[in-house]
């Protein structure tokens, strides 16, 4: 049986590309870790793979702003290649540097449909730092329980998670009102930053001030994906702060790698 | 045309730079007179722009649609209740920022830009008067070093005009004595007279005075900084000569160990040890203090970045995977009054050497996961600043080997004025001038530039297509390519080497220090291909000359010869100077305290000192978990208690480990600089052991920092505390594999010279064979009973204790090495066979800090009896406080589950039962009377520990 192949887009600046192979390989599939280069100048070509992934790090230095100069190369180099990925009903996932990429290029939330409106946007930490540090995330329930979660890359995952966050830039920010009505009513709103016991608070559970505590979110389809918190540093128990309190029975797999697999075995099914 | 854009938060949006911007000008006393701080970020674009594509720019990069604003016909952002501030890099100085933008204005379709610009401007109401606004700009928004405050509106200036060439030759031959130390003097080149007669000898024989670049040459390769002159030189101590303090101590413990697994040391650019089967680990720490205590941001920053690219230019390179820093400064408390004229505040020093590292280390994705932090004042005007850096690399790329008709090839960044005389500067001492005379030492890093180059390097490394690399470090081309054709020759052309701007003699292109750089050796035949791995991901790879095989070095511009000299005088003629050591034992006042009934206030104050105090503000600020691989972060515990050592897993499949470990302590150094080295070998090595490691799989490094070793007393400590590294670090049977020192850390004001403790840092890299035996220091469980490995002596001499109270006393702790290397190898095995629950080493503050610490992390009381149980041999049952609070060596706490296994594990060895822990929060210890001596909860502890750096 072939197996599901990734891409994982890299440029100057990215730095969780290693990783991020490591947890979709870990998860069961075949990764090439490609340069966006690589793509502009077509040597290699979107349509050959299943799942595009953006990790994280700080493309061009996050100079201007986070995530902007490599989601304007997106925007107007690629568009196409992309917009044909998505109707090809493939997945896409970007976590911290890419979760800002994906929301610049105006391909998440992507409300209006049109792959380029800016709908929200990732913004300077309250706290003007960078900071690393491990945060509980819940996955949001709709307030009308017939929506059900449409994010393909969360299936299962019920109760708290928890993996860290490391950025300067991730508050979020719907651009009004109507776009964060939206979201919910569509129940577009995939993690949300909580305490030990699942209620939302603030600093620094709440880490960088998000609106409403919103750690990731998905476009309608339950395909694209991104976040803030980085699941791929979470894939064995052994990165977790705490591993060494456990027992040793109790130290195997992470919460993050559950995520990798649902976008696996999603597109295994498509292959 | 040039068009003005300023762009800022929205109405309603939440500026959170200025917001703390607002917070750091209310720390300066203004507190009830800001109101508001608003931070607009300026471009200037110049170029055939037409209206609608500056609106497309705006529109489509420069804003963020959702929270920003902006404006671009110049009718700038004000408000008539705000006064202006706008700061903007000074010419020649790098802005990250110029580069990217262009690159994302191309991306847009838009043509015809010439060139950007970056400026900030800050809006700032409150009842300020311009005077007090010019103060605060100074203080907080800018360093004249590289910026400048604008006076009107920012404009691009052009830089530079082409370069006319002009040889200049330095007569010597006909100089006096006095007029060779003026010509050193003059041009900063810090080489003394005999030094400059040296020279003056060799240039009689070749019958001409020599160009300025020749003498440049000389002066950067024979500097302190590059040669070591000093440790290698000859010493008169105690009436014996020493030759070469380095081989005879440090490199001999290494030669006489004559460990199977250390692959390359004190050779190449770091230490190499072996990590598996398949790869070898690499392991360096530099100082970057000069240029941190003039310019902290750039200077933190390019001292990692510079620490980074010594394993890249290790064997045929590493990949970096682990940071480490280090860092004394003044107390951030320190009154303004006192400070030293041309000093920058301690606050401030350390907030900007913070920031310099963070965003240097981050952006490289590298985590920075070990390090420490230390205050005295000793170091108000001469701050320490350590960065270390460790690279793995496959076993066959390890070691180089230059060809006689390789090119010299540079790669990634460009070349300018930055830098320049950093080595020769870093070799000289401070003094209130430096910031003016030496503006052009400090450097900006570029890491997206160097994120590219090491991407890039190690594809091309893969690729087997060069045979040697080294990184443009101290010296900059002048120092790489003089090291790599020691032996064979160089011949470089020195207008090829591609320029930041115009305007560079062929002298500043040849001893630029700009970062980013990395020389090669390349067979021609490998020539395109290398060039094209460079060149596919937006990196420069310039031909600039070739390794020639007469030993000669051969600089030209333009086909004028502009230095031809000998390599083996280069590197061989540097005369054997011999400096006088003195050193007589400092005798401080022995301090006369009364014993205490209660002692919970003082471990409470002690929590609180700032080099005890929580580090979390600095560690959080760091990723330390980037590259997947971290295992045992800085923070330990649901409490985040401070871990003893770091562990990595570079390779995500395996279960080996790399642990990180460091021992430095200023305070023991002022009394006694033989216990000072030896107890921070101990130190290094015991925080390894409490993490599960072995000592025997341990190398270690040194980094000396040191006053002006030309006087003999500052000589003489350095000489006692080498001694102590080679009698320690042998019965501790670990070898030195790499180090490096930073001589000349004074700082004079003209009347008075002030010079840092004698300081050594020694980091540990040990090779763990399976991490999931790693223990941390937080406490576990309830009714698990507590031991103390070791013996406590009345040694509180510079302890943290002594300190507090006002003395430094006598008694620095010392090391028994044989017996120390027994408990810790008994230790390691106990742990690996899991009896260890958590284990802490006693440093700082003694036995209370440690087990306070491992209490409130894991979030567990304790009740500790010191006259319960019996105590092992050797133990004197010594006064409360001096149990508590003495910092003898070689001691750990640990937490233990089967307490009848652990006791037959460490058979013979000296442990003490102490006590248990408890199910709730109290924290109580008994005396050795039974009668209670401190009485707290882990919550007070806690707070207290947290309080110092919590609102920074």
């Amino acid at each position: 049986m072939s197996k599901v192949l990734v891409i994982v887009i890299r440029t100057a600046g990215t730095n969780c590309d290693k990783e991020t192979v490591f947890a979709f390989e870990t998860a069961g599939a075949n990764v090439e870790l490609v340069h966006i280069n690589e793509l502009v100048q077509r040597e290699k070509k979107l349509e050959d793979y299943q799942i595009l992934a953006i990790p994280g790090g700080f493309t061009y230095g996050d100079d201007i702003a986070s995530g902007k100069i490599l989601a304007n190369e997106l925007k107007f180099k690629l568009e196409e290649d992309i917009q044909k990925f998505i109707n090809d009903g493939k997945l896409i996932i970007g976590i911290c540097n890419g979760f800002q990429i994906l929301v610049k290029a105006g391909l998440l939330p992507n409300l209006s449909g049109s792959f380029s409106t800016i709908e929200v946007t990732l913004t300077v930490n309250d706290s003007d730092k960078f900071e690393d540090r491990w945060v509980h995330l819940k996955k949001v329930k709709s307030q009308k329980s017939k929506v059900k979660s449409k994010c393909v890359w969360t299936k299962g995952i019920d109760g708290i998670i928890e993996l860290p966050v490391a950025h300067g830039e991730g508050k979020f920010i719907p651009r009004d009102k109507d776009v964060l009505t939206q979201l919910k009513k569509e129940n577009l709103i995939v993690f949300e930053y909580v305490d030990e016991n699942g209620m939302r608070k603030g600093y620094p559970y709440n880490p960088n001030g998000s609106v409403e505590n919103i750690a990731g979110i998905c476009d309608r389809t339950g395909r694209i994906f991104g976040l803030m918190p980085h699941p791929e540093r979470h894939i064995t128990s052994f990165q977790h702060p705490h591993w060494t309190r456990n027992k040793r029975s109790e130290n195997g797999e992470g919460d993050g790698i559950t995520i990798f697999k649902n976008g696996v075995n999603f597109s295994r099914k498509y292959l | 045309m040039s068009w003005r854009i300023e762009v800022r938060e929205k109405e309603g949006f939440y500026d959170a730079v200025g917001e703390s911007i607002k917070r750091e000008i209310a720390d300066l006393g203004f507190e009830n007179r800001i109101k508001e701080v608003n931070a607009v970020q300026v471009y200037l674009l110049e170029g055939e722009l037409k209206e609608p594509d500056v609106k497309f720019i705006c529109e489509n990069l420069l804003i963020d649609p959702v929270t920003q604003e902006y404006n671009y016909k110049g009718t700038a952002f004000n408000d008539e209740e705000f006064k202006e501030v706008e700061v903007a890099y000074n010419p020649g100085v790098m802005d990250p920022v110029e580069a990217s933008a262009k690159k994302a204005i191309a991306d847009l379709g838009v043509k015809g830009l010439r060139a950007v610009k970056t400026a900030k401007k800050y809006l700032i109401k409150g009842s300020l008067s311009y005077k007090d606004i010019r103060s605060i700009a100074e203080e907080i928004l800018y360093n004249k070093v590289i910026q400048h405050l604008v006076i009107g509106q920012s404009k691009i200036i052009s830089e530079g005009s082409p370069y006319q060439f002009k040889l200049s030759y330095i007569n010597i031959l006909g100089a006096s004595a006095g007029q060779l130390e003026k010509i050193s003097r003059g041009r900063q080149l810090f080489l003394n007279l005999e030094e400059m007669k040296a020279i003056k000898q060799y240039f009689k024989k070749l019958k001409r005075d020599p160009t300025d670049c020749e003498l440049e040459t000389l002066a950067q390769t024979w500097s302190e900084h590059c040669r070591h002159k000093t440790l290698r030189g000859l010493i008169e101590f105690e009436g014996r000569t020493i030759k070469n303090l380095l081989k005879k101590t440090i490199m001999r413990v290494t030669e006489e160990l004559d460990k199977p697994w250390c692959v390359s040391v004190f050779k190449d650019n770091s230490g190499v040890i072996r990590f598996d089967e398949k790869y070898n680990v690499c392991f360096k720490v530099e100082t970057h203090n000069h240029p941190s205590a003039l310019e902290p941001y750039g200077g933190a920053g390019t001292g990692i970045g510079g620490v980074i690219r010594d394993p890249l230019g290790t064997g045929l390179g590493a990949k970096p995977i682990i940071n480490t820093d280090v860092f004394c400064f003044g107390p951030p408390d320190y009154p303004y009054r006192k400070l030293p004229k041309g000093v920058l505040h301690p606050k401030r020093l350390m907030k900007g050497v913070v920031a310099g590292v963070r965003d240097y280390g981050n952006r490289m994705g590298i985590p920075t996961s070990n390090g420490a932090v230390l205050f005295d004042e000793n170091f108000v005007g001469n701050p320490l600043v350590f960065c270390g850096n460790v690279g793995i690399m496959p076993k066959n790329k390890s070691l180089k080997k230059v060809k006689r008709g390789d090119l010299i090839v540079v790669v990634g960044g460009r070349t300018g004025r930055d830098g320049i005389h950093g080595a020769t500067f870093s070799s000289g001492e401070l003094t209130h001038q430096s910031k003016g005379s030496s503006g052009s030492a400090v450097q900006i890093g570029n890491p997206i530039e160097e994120k590219k180059l090491t991407d890039t390097i190690l594809q091309a490394r893969d690729k087997n297509l060069y045979n040697a690399i080294t990184d443009c470090g101290a010296g900059g081309l002048s120092s790489a390519v003089g090291e790599m054709g020691e032996k064979l020759g160089a011949e470089v052309h020195l207008e090829k080497v591609p320029l930041k701007y115009n305007g560079l003699s062929y002298d500043e292109i040849w001893i630029s220090e700009a970062q980013e750089r990395m020389v090669l050796a390349v067979d021609p035949k490998n020539i395109n291909e290398l060039i094209d791995t460079f060149n596919r991901e937006d990196v420069e790879a310039t031909v600039i000359g070739r390794f020639t095989g007469n030993r000669n070095l051969r600089l030209l511009y333009d086909a004028n010869v502009v230095c031809d000299i000998d390599m083996k005088f280069l590197h061989d003629g540097l005369p054997n100077i011999k400096r006088k050591a003195v050193w007589r034992k400092p005798r401080f006042k022995e301090p006369m305290m009364k014993a205490k009934k209660d002692l919970t206030g003082d471990l409470l104050k002690l929590l609180s000192n700032l080099n005890i105090a929580s580090k979390e503000w600095i560690i959080r600020q760091y990723d330390h978990e980037v590259q997947g691989g971290s295992v045992l972060k800085p923070l330990h515990g649901p409490n985040n208690g401070p871990g003893d050592a770091c562990i990595t897993r570079p390779i995500l499949s395996s279960k080996k480990g790399v642990i990180l470990s460091c021992g430095i302590n200023p305070d023991y150094g002022k009394i006694d600089p033989y216990w000072m080295a030896a107890s921070v070998i101990d130190e290094a090595l015991r925080q390894t052991v409490a993490v599960g490691g072995d000592i025997r799989k341990s190398a270690i490094l040194d980094n000396f920092c040191w006053g002006n070793t030309n006087k003999p007393d500052r000589l003489g400590t350095l000489v006692k505390a080498s001694q102590a590294c080679y009698d320690i670090a042998k019965a501790y049977e670990v070898p030195f594999i790499s180090g490096k020192d930073s001589l000349n850390n004074e700082y004079s004001t003209g009347k008075k010279t002030i010079s840092i403790p004698p300081t050594l840092l020694i980091s540990c890299i040990s090779i763990m064979d399976n991490i999931s035996k790693a223990i941390s220091m937080d406490a576990k469980k309830p009714g698990n009973i507590i031991y103390i490995v070791g013996l406590t002596h009345d040694e509180l001499g510079g302890s943290q204790y002594y300190k507090m109270n006002g003395f430094y006393g006598n008694n620095v702790p010392r090391v028994d090495p044989v017996y120390g290397r027994r408990i810790m190898n008994t230790l390691t095995k106990a742990i690996g066979k899991r009896y260890v629950r958590s284990c802490h080493d006693c440093s700082d503050g003694g036995v209370a800090v440690a087990l306070a610490e491992m209490a409130f992390a894991g979030g567990f009381g304790m009740s500790i009896h010191l006259g319960a149980f019996d105590p092992p041999k050797g133990q004197s049952l010594l006064r409360n406080d001096i149990l508590l609070f003495s910092e003898s060596n070689t001691r750990f706490i640990v937490e233990v589950s089967d307490e009848g296994r652990f006791i037959d594990s460490m058979k013979d060895m000296p442990i003490w039962r102490l006590g248990h822990i408890r199910n709730d929060r109290a924290f109580k210890i008994f005396g050795i009377d039974e009668k209670l001596i401190i009485e707290t909860d882990i919550d007070t502890l806690k707070a207290s520990w947290q309080y110092p750096f919590r609102n920074l």
